[in-house]
């Protein structure tokens, strides 16, 4: 079983700070970390190879110091990692992203399951996933919150929704994403991280996939644009209620229950 | 597609078993004014299995026009066949804005639409205005987990698609003499590409009790203390008519179960009110309420985050406030 998993950098947004003046992201000195998500897309990967044999390849689109996820990913336990840079692909939205690792994965073509995770906690959109399975068209099933079976052949899955979840079958080759509910990722074992420390992932730009379009990708390719970055105004608007428990219970309530809310 | 003869506002409407999604008459909402400033038609389409009387109901909420299209396959949500069945529409019809919710349901398949479409979107809008000069759609969106919001256009591909988060359009008034036109189509079982099949649909209500829907939801943090404390946030829940909600540590805590998550990596809400109860209110975790009406933040620590989005505060130990508000709102609530 030929498992790939999608996987991407991301500022840590714990760390996130803004500049006031530009409204744009201060990115100096701010640490990058594998998006969280795809950290269970990993290990469902490894899961599955641990139960029907075979390989996880990890790919990242990014620059070039996305080289540290795909470590991480090996030192997880991944046997094979692949870096998509080049400068024809920088800035890229979210179909000129799915476009490219289409094509990157067209020319892998072994494969039998694509996992992602749900979203990147940068841009928040969780578009890549849907949208590569579509420039493959391949099935997909996302919102992944469990495998309940899984063979060479076919898959079925948990989809999470908002109030409970469906169970979907699908032949393979598929796409899944998953969430975070599906699994606890494991940590780099000692081996894997010494491993991971010599290992050299493999590097392509653009010009090593075959027809390739450059004209679909990058800042000028991108359908999209983003016209504008600001701070959301928040209002501080907030009124303390003061005394003690009872009081102050009896105060709020009697607010609540003047909006009318309440049946 | 590119924007030659592109015309009109579509908006998908989403269904559940044969209902109409609570989100589907925002977007008739939100669709109807931005057909308004580019004086063209709004355009619902639905996809249904028997649904035809669901076809009135959204003239009614503001559509000029719906496609209804009914087929076995449109019972059950499956990205497959929603997905082609739209595509080939906008295909035939050239819309110039697509809109959908930013549903478990949106999310999966109009990304797919739009690949398809070879188009751009933009995702989980809390803002949609039309660009007075260009007449292009202006999405505006959180990122970074709210840290900052961006203003998205697709220039030159059509149609502009978008997912649009919940419960932020306002629906207009039901309005059931308005006039409009449904235009309705079979499609037979093999018409359309199925292998991602749905087998089951299991309901979570007592788990899951649909926070992303709630008018009130009660979340509790690591304030609470406790599994058994956090008894108290059902409580307040029970006593109100409104549905729990927890931070991620009450959840990485097993407190209960990831569907009542609020935050980036939960789910997104916007309930008329919010409680945060022992909520520190993390970036994170704002990211996914902060748009609710009115939030109420009970919190020992006087300078907890929470209390910058809050409507109303309260400096005080949830443990004493709330088995009070519970007693407010047991007697003669
Ligand atoms: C990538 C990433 C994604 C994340 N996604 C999410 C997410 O989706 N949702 C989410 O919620 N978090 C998320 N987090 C975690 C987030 O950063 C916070 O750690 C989390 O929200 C904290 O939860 P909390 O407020 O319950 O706990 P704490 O931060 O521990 O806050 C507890 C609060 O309770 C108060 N308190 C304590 N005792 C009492 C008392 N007796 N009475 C009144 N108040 C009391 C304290 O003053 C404190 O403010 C994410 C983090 C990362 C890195
Ligand atoms: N640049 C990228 N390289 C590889 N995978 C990506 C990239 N961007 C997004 N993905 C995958 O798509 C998922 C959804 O990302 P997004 O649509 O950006 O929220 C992520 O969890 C990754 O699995």
């Amino acid at each position: 079983m030929n498992i790939i998993v999608l996987i991407k950098q991301v500022v840590a947004t714990t760390n996130v700070k803004i500049n006031h003046d530009t409204g744009t992201l201060i990115r100096d000195g701010v640490e990058s970390i594998m998006n969280p998500f795809d950290e269970y897309a990993i290990e469902e990967g490894l899961r599955i190879k641990e139960k029907l044999g075979g390989k996880v390849t990890v790919i990242t689109m990014g620059p070039p110091m996305s080289k540290e996820i795909i470590r991480k990913a090996i030192g997880m336990g991944a046997d094979e990692g692949y870096l998509i840079t080049d400068k024809q692909i920088a800035g890229s939205d979210t179909w000129a992203t799915a476009y490219t690792l289409a094509q990157v994965l067209k020319k892998i073509g072994d494969y039998q399951l694509i996992i992602t995770g749900k979203q990147a906690v940068d841009g928040d959109t969780a578009q890549v996933g849907p949208e590569v399975a579509a420039c493959l068209d391949l099935p997909i099933i996302s919102w992944v919150r469990k495998i309940e079976e899984i063979s060479e052949t076919a898959i079925r899955a948990e989809r999470l929704m908002e109030d409970g979840y469906d169970v979907v079958e699908s032949p393979l080759p598929a796409l899944i994403s998953v969430v975070k509910e599906i699994n606890e990722p494991r940590l780099e074992s000692l081996k894997g991280k010494m491993k991971a420390k010599k290992y050299e992932p493999i590097v392509w730009g653009v010009g090593d996939m075959p027809d390739f379009d450059t004209a679909q990708v990058g800042l000028q390719g991108s359908p999209t644009r983003v016209v504008k970055t600001f701070t959301p105004a928040r209002e501080y608007n907030g009124e303390r209620i003061e005394g003690n428990a009872a009081q102050a219970a009896a105060v709020l309530s009697q607010k609540i229950k003047a909006l009318n809310i309440i049946k | 597609m590119d924007n030659k003869d592109s015309k009109n506002v579509w908006i998908y409407a989403e269904q559940r078993e044969g209902r109409l999604s609570s989100v589907t008459h925002e977007l008739l909402g939100a669709g109807r004014k931005l057909a308004d400033d580019l004086g063209q038609k709004l355009t619902a389409v639905l996809l249904g299995n028997g649904m035809r009387p669901a076809a009135d109901e959204l003239i009614a909420f503001g559509a000029d026009q719906v496609f209804y299209l009914d087929s076995p396959l449109f019972d059950k949500f499956q990205d497959e066949p929603y997905a082609e069945a739209l595509t080939r529409l906008a295909q035939e019809h050239k819309p110039a804005i697509f809109l959908a919710g930013a549903t478990a349901i949106g999310r999966s398949f109009i990304p797919r639409v739009a690949a398809q479409l070879k188009t751009g979107m933009t995702a989980d809008c809390t803002s949609l205005e039309i660009d007075p000069d260009k007449k292009l759609l202006l999405g505006t969106r959180p990122a970074y987990g709210g840290n900052i919001m961006a203003t998205i256009v697709c220039p030159e591909r059509r149609p502009q698609m978008a997912t649009v988060r919940h419960k932020v359009m306002k629906p207009l008034a039901r309005d059931d003499s308005r006039q409009g036109e449904v235009i309705e189509k079979t499609i037979g079982e093999n018409e359309l590409t199925l292998r991602a099949r749905v087998v089951n649909i299991v309901k979570e209500m007592e788990d899951t009790c649909n926070i992303t829907e709630a008018d009130i939801i009660v979340a509790g943090g690591r304030g609470v203390g406790n599994r058994e404390n956090f008894r108290m946030v059902h409580d307040l829940a029970a006593a109100i008519g409104g549905a729990v909600g927890a931070s991620r540590a009450v959840v990485d805590a097993g407190w209960v179960p990831y569907s009542h998550q609020v935050g980036q990596t939960g789910k997104t809400v916007c309930p008329k009110i919010y409680f945060a109860l022992g909520v520190s209110g993390a970036i994170q975790h704002l990211a996914g309420m902060q748009s609710s009406d009115i939030i109420i933040a009970i919190n020992n620590n006087p300078d907890a985050d929470i209390f910058k989005v809050a409507t109303y505060g309260i400096v005080g130990d949830i443990h004493e406030v709330v088995p009070e508000m519970v007693k407010c709102f047991k007697n003669g609530a």
